[in-house]
């Protein structure tokens, strides 16, 4: 299966202070590359350089024509804003035009009169949701999901998984996930990437992810439970 | 239709573009930034005095280079903006204020009485139609990279161009209200309008509606107020303005 993304060596460091180093991996089209980690770990920092956001050493390389969406772990701005999510995905589909992507993604999300409201009133799922239209708005072929149940209730998170996936199968999406949720990464992840400050795992979740490496990336015996059936 | 009419004409497509730049501006949370910026004109001015030559060139050279100049300190350093921001608005207001003397010094921070000449008021038109324009052909490039510069990439947007753009068309809208507003006042017309829209609005559009309309209001009715009262046209302005703002204050909380 070809490549959507060959990251090969890749060291990036503020200053004297290195976030990570030496990280080489890639993931095939259509795959799902889960990337677990303590915080401050650096995962943020690796999908900002994966957009282009933050200079690096290494080698990123995207297969030609990908399109990305990217589902922020937060906005930068005040939340009192008067910017309605239909604003948000409006300038999204302008910018890459791709208007008429808009009504598809708030009824794929599941946000329709809330998308009128400005964002401060959202609820935490609804927020987050509507960051995923956002990322849905100009036909990514790529998403890049940087904690998107971060703040929501288990109900919600099970929702937003399940759409995540869902869109995933129905366009043949290639999805990068940063997530704490264990469960998660082994249900849905083709790969998992872990990352630590002083040294990287890579390979198929029942492969890397035993019990003394889960000791080490989080410091103390990680119990998980698997949701749902 | 005389100066006069012309004057008031151009103070009106000023606040406009004043109204439209300082929405981004506030969502931005660059209100300090845009103080700093205005005040990046008065050596500018200083210089243009003793070299005589329009106090506007030497204005409108100086905001640019400013701007630059806080532009890229910004992208190539991490030092905070705020502090960036608070030594440039210092120096330029020390060097501003050695270069000039104390009348001409009141006049750039309050702006003037004199009459605007032809050129003036051809070009304040042109520069606050560019400032127009520039807010409503890019709100939606401004709006990804206001709330999230890594969506705005992947959206194709080259991030430290629209921002460098953004700060110098900001600068362009300063230079615009220096001849009848001043270098303290124009920051403020930029700002409060915007500040009120913000807090009545419920959407971009209407943020930006409400602004352009607040920023107008407070220049015809504090034009007017000016002249019935004998009170400079400035401060008179900028009165209005915040007392809008304050009106926007009660009508949250009722």
């Amino acid at each position: 299966m070809p490549s959507a993304l060959e990251v090969d060596n890749l060291s990036i460091s503020f200053g004297e202070t290195n976030v990570f180093q030496g990280l080489t991996f890639s993931v095939a089209e259509g795959t799902s590359l889960a990337i677990i980690g303590p915080n401050g770990c650096g995962k943020t920092v690796l999908f900002k350089a994966l957009v282009g956001s933050i200079s690096y050493r290494g080698r990123i390389q995207w297969a030609p024509g990908v399109r990305i969406g990217y589902v922020p772990q937060k906005l930068d701005i005040e939340r009192d804003l008067p910017i309605t999510g239909h604003d948000l995905l409006l300038a999204k589909g302008s910018v890459t035009k791709a208007r008429e992507d808009v009504t598809e993604a708030l009824l794929r999300v599941g946000l329709r009169e809330a998308a009128d409201r400005p964002i401060g009133v959202l609820s935490g799922g609804q927020f987050q949701r509507l960051l995923v239209a956002m990322a849905l708005v100009g036909r990514p072929s790529v998403l890049l999901l940087d904690e998107p149940t971060a703040g929501v209730d288990e109900p919600g998170q099970e929702k937003l998984n399940e759409l995540v996936r869902r869109v995933q199968k129905e366009k043949g999406l290639t999805v990068l996930l940063i997530s704490h949720d264990l469960s998660v990464v082994y249900r849905y992840a083709t790969n998992v990437l872990c990352l630590t400050r002083e040294r990287s795992w890579f390979g198929a979740p029942r492969q890397i992810l035993t019990p003394d490496l889960l000791h080490e990336l989080y410091g103390a015996p990680v119990e998980f439970h698997v949701h749902g059936p | 239709m005389g100066l006069e009419t012309g004057a008031l004409a151009l103070s009106i497509a000023t606040a406009i573009a004043a109204g439209l730049i300082g929405c981004f501006a506030v969502m931005r949370r660059m209100a300090l930034a845009a103080d700093a910026i205005s005040h990046v004109a008065l050596p500018g001015i200083g210089v243009a005095l003793a070299l005589r030559i329009h106090p506007l060139a030497g204005a409108g050279a100086m905001l640019f280079f400013g701007t630059l100049l806080i532009w890229a300190l910004e992208s190539r350093t991490r030092i905070a903006t705020e502090t960036i921001i608070g030594v440039v608005f210092s120096a330029a207001l020390a060097v501003g204020s050695m270069m000039s003397s104390g009348e001409e010094l009141i006049e750039a921070l309050f702006g003037g009485s004199g009459k605007l000449t032809i050129g003036e008021i051809v070009f304040g038109f042109l520069a606050a139609a560019g400032v127009v324009f520039f807010v409503l052909k890019k709100r939606n490039s401004l709006i990804l990279v206001l709330v999230s510069p890594e969506v705005a990439r992947t959206a194709g947007i080259n991030v430290a161009r629209l921002n460098l753009l953004y700060l110098e068309t900001f600068a362009l809208a300063v230079a615009l209200g220096l001849r009848y507003l001043g270098v303290l006042l124009m920051g403020s017309m930029i700002i409060i309008p915007a500040a009120t829209a913000k807090r009545l609005a419920g959407s971009l559009s209407g943020m930006l509606l409400y602004a352009v309309l607040a920023a107008v209001l407070s220049t015809v009715l504090g034009s007017y107020a000016a002249v019935l009262l004998h009170r400079p046209t400035g401060p008179m302005i900028i009165s209005v303005a915040a007392g809008f703002f304050l009106l926007s204050l009660i009508r949250w909380r009722a």
